[in-house]
């Protein structure tokens, strides 16, 4: 309990009933030090918040340049066109790469969202011979590095024959993901047993309690794992490079990486084209992470808040 | 309640042990879809990654038996050689200054108050940007003649070196791209900072500690986990390195580049395996990176656990 009113109480007082009590009580001259530290403070995030906002600015304003003056280092361009935008929508599918894109993030964030949850479900609720280890086994195959087992399991999608179509992108989604696992089971751990105990005494079954139960209650954390899967889904080029061979598969990373290829290594360097790309490539996710900030904060917090 | 406490409570019950074994089941149902996946996708590509580097495998053919040929080659081919030394020196330079920034931007974002909510937005935008496209960027603005970084670096009368193609200067240049990326370790140690008692710094302001001796002896302290943590994880990522040099100096019709500053290990270890399909010879490689990787995760624990505060361990 956090009381906004510094009101006497009997019992210790917690730290943010000592900082509120303090500005109450004590009406402070303000002290210039402090203020010369807070301008500082301000000053200096304001100046490092422009640098990382800059590459963004200059990405944006120079795909709306001509190619001439790509390169001029004007934030509003000197002529604005939108060829561009015209010419990469001729030069290559991006509206398939998107909608490729689209339906791999789609089926990655929510197979691995659902999967994850289910085996996070059991590590934090039943008790079964071999948890630990098991649990263990978890969080160490979170440190493999993914280039050991690359070769392996190209061979076994080649095998099947998915070479060369969307399925290895997201289909190992459906068995969880170990980082996942970790962080919805101590979400699930936060949450009073009792929840669930409730619900079993009434009769409900082991799925009713995890559909009607569980999903509802872990909804921030499962926001937060669909949120991380999607930038992951979204930003990934190395499947792309490894599994997908024909133009009209490509996911928008490896077509951006194909553009390279094209407009830049090919020859003399078409910056605009890449240019372009790139911001068609990138804004999407910043969108969604415009949309999705607040949730993602609220989700980190939340499961503090419930313990 | 707890495990005990539901303990009791199955005890009081007839048939406790079917329970239990009902119990176990359900349990493993939940539990199935990752235990699929670990033998399909984790247990099995180890296995088989580590037979695979003892053959010649070029997927057409089937892989034929070499003995310890593609380990013997790993030691003598100045590719190798070459890539390892890039990547080493590359994460050498890029934790250090990965963990330096992210600390300073936390211990900024710690004192702005309500402010910070803008700020952090700020910093973790380029964190969602595809790494292709920070290839592209690090071409663009960290271009010798033209790019922006040599313009300011000029306003102080600093001739900026051609940073994407001397491959003196391919690599630093490099890590400062990727400290635009620093936000996932940034949010870390900013919820570390923020879990230190505010008691144990007003102490330690009535001590007389003043502010640069509060930072570094009462709070860096308290947050050493979390550094650990952001230590190792940048690590095993920098060793890792891929996406960025691949997307910015590798590709069709250009499978080297300029002395092959830029040639990360995990670079050539995907060249090898997906462009050369020398699938046995880049499995070593795989084995190689594996075994490196554990070694130097093993050596930062062993050194953390003199240099790592926990929290509880100490008596008060």
């Amino acid at each position: 309990m956090v009381s906004t009113t510094a009101l006497p109480r009997v019992g210790p007082a917690t730290p943010s009933e000592l900082a509120a009590a303090s500005t109450v009580r004590r009406p402070r001259r303000p002290d210039p030090r402090r203020i010369i530290g807070r301008i500082l403070t301000l000053t200096a995030l304001a100046g490092l918040s422009l640098i990382f906002i800059y590459p963004f600015l200059w990405l944006i304003s120079a795909s709306f340049k001509p190619r001439g003056d790509v390169f001029d280092n004007r934030l509003i361009p000197r002529t604005f066109t939108l060829d561009n935008y015209v010419r990469v929508w001729q030069e290559a599918p991006v509206g398939l790469w998107l909608l490729n894109t689209l339906v791999v993030t789609v089926l990655a964030a929510t197979t691995v969202t659902l999967s994850s949850a289910m085996v996070a479900w059991a590590f934090a609720y039943y008790r079964f011979p071999g948890r630990n280890v098991l649990f263990g086994l978890v969080l160490a195959t979170m440190m493999l590095p993914g280039a050991v087992t690359m070769i392996p399991t190209f061979l076994i999608w080649n095998g099947v024959g998915a070479v060369g179509t969307l399925v290895p992108l997201w289909a190992q989604n459906l068995f969880g993901s170990a980082f996942y696992i970790f962080l919805l089971r101590q979400f699930l751990l936060g949450i009073p047993r009792d929840y669930f105990d409730a619900a079993r005494v009434d009769g409900a079954g082991h799925m009713t309690v995890f559909w009607r139960v569980v999903l509802p209650l872990a909804r921030p954390a499962l926001a937060v794992t669909a949120v991380f899967e999607v930038q992951a889904a979204w930003t990934d080029l190395m499947r792309g490079l490894i599994y997908l061979r024909d133009s009209s598969t490509y996911t928008i990373p490896r077509g951006l990486k194909a553009l390279i290829d094209a407009f830049g290594f090919g020859g003399e360097w078409h910056w605009e084209i890449i240019v372009t790309a790139s911001v068609i490539t990138t804004v999407p996710l910043l969108i969604l992470f415009a949309v999705a900030q607040r949730q993602i904060v609220q989700g980190l917090t939340a499961g503090g808040l419930k313990g | 309640m707890t495990a005990a406490g539901a303990a009791v409570v199955a005890s009081r019950r007839p048939g406790r042990r079917r329970m239990h074994r009902r119990e176990s089941a359900a349990a493993f149902l939940f539990l199935s879809p990752w235990l699929i996946g670990f033998c399909v996708f984790t247990a099995w590509p180890l296995l088989y990654s580590a037979i695979l580097s003892f053959t010649d495998y070029d997927v057409i053919q089937d892989p034929s038996f070499i003995g310890g040929e593609n380990y013997a080659q790993l030691v003598s081919d100045p590719k190798v050689l070459t890539s390892l030394g890039n990547t080493l020196a590359y994460t050498a330079l890029m934790v250090p200054l990965h963990v330096i920034a992210a600390l300073g931007l936390a211990l900024l974002l710690s004192r702005a108050g309500r402010a910070a909510g803008v700020f952090r937005t700020a910093f973790f935008l380029p964190k969602m940007t595809p790494p292709v496209a920070v290839g592209v960027l690090f071409l663009l603005l960290f271009n010798g003649q033209k790019g922006v970084v040599n313009g300011v670096l000029s306003w102080f009368g600093i001739p900026g070196p051609a940073w994407t193609t001397d491959p003196a200067w391919v690599k630093p240049g490099l890590v400062l791209m990727s400290l635009w990326s620093v936000a996932a370790s940034v949010v870390i140690l900013l919820a570390a900072l923020q879990a230190v008692p505010r008691e144990v710094l007003d102490a330690a302001a009535v001590d007389g500690a003043g502010f640069w001796r509060r930072t570094f002896g009462v709070v860096v302290p308290m947050i050493s986990p979390a550094l650990f943590f952001v230590i190792v994880v940048s690590t095993i990522a920098g060793l890792q390195t891929f996406d960025e040099a691949y997307a910015a100096f590798f590709g069709a019709g250009n499978t080297t580049y300029g002395n092959d500053a830029a040639l990360f290990y995990v670079i050539y270890l995907f060249q090898q395996a997906f462009q050369f399909l020398h699938m046995g010879y880049a499995s070593a490689m795989a084995w190689l990176l594996f075994v490196l990787i554990m070694a130097v995760t093993i050596v930062q624990v062993v050194l953390s656990r003199r240099l790592v505060h926990y929290e509880g361990r100490e008596s008060w």
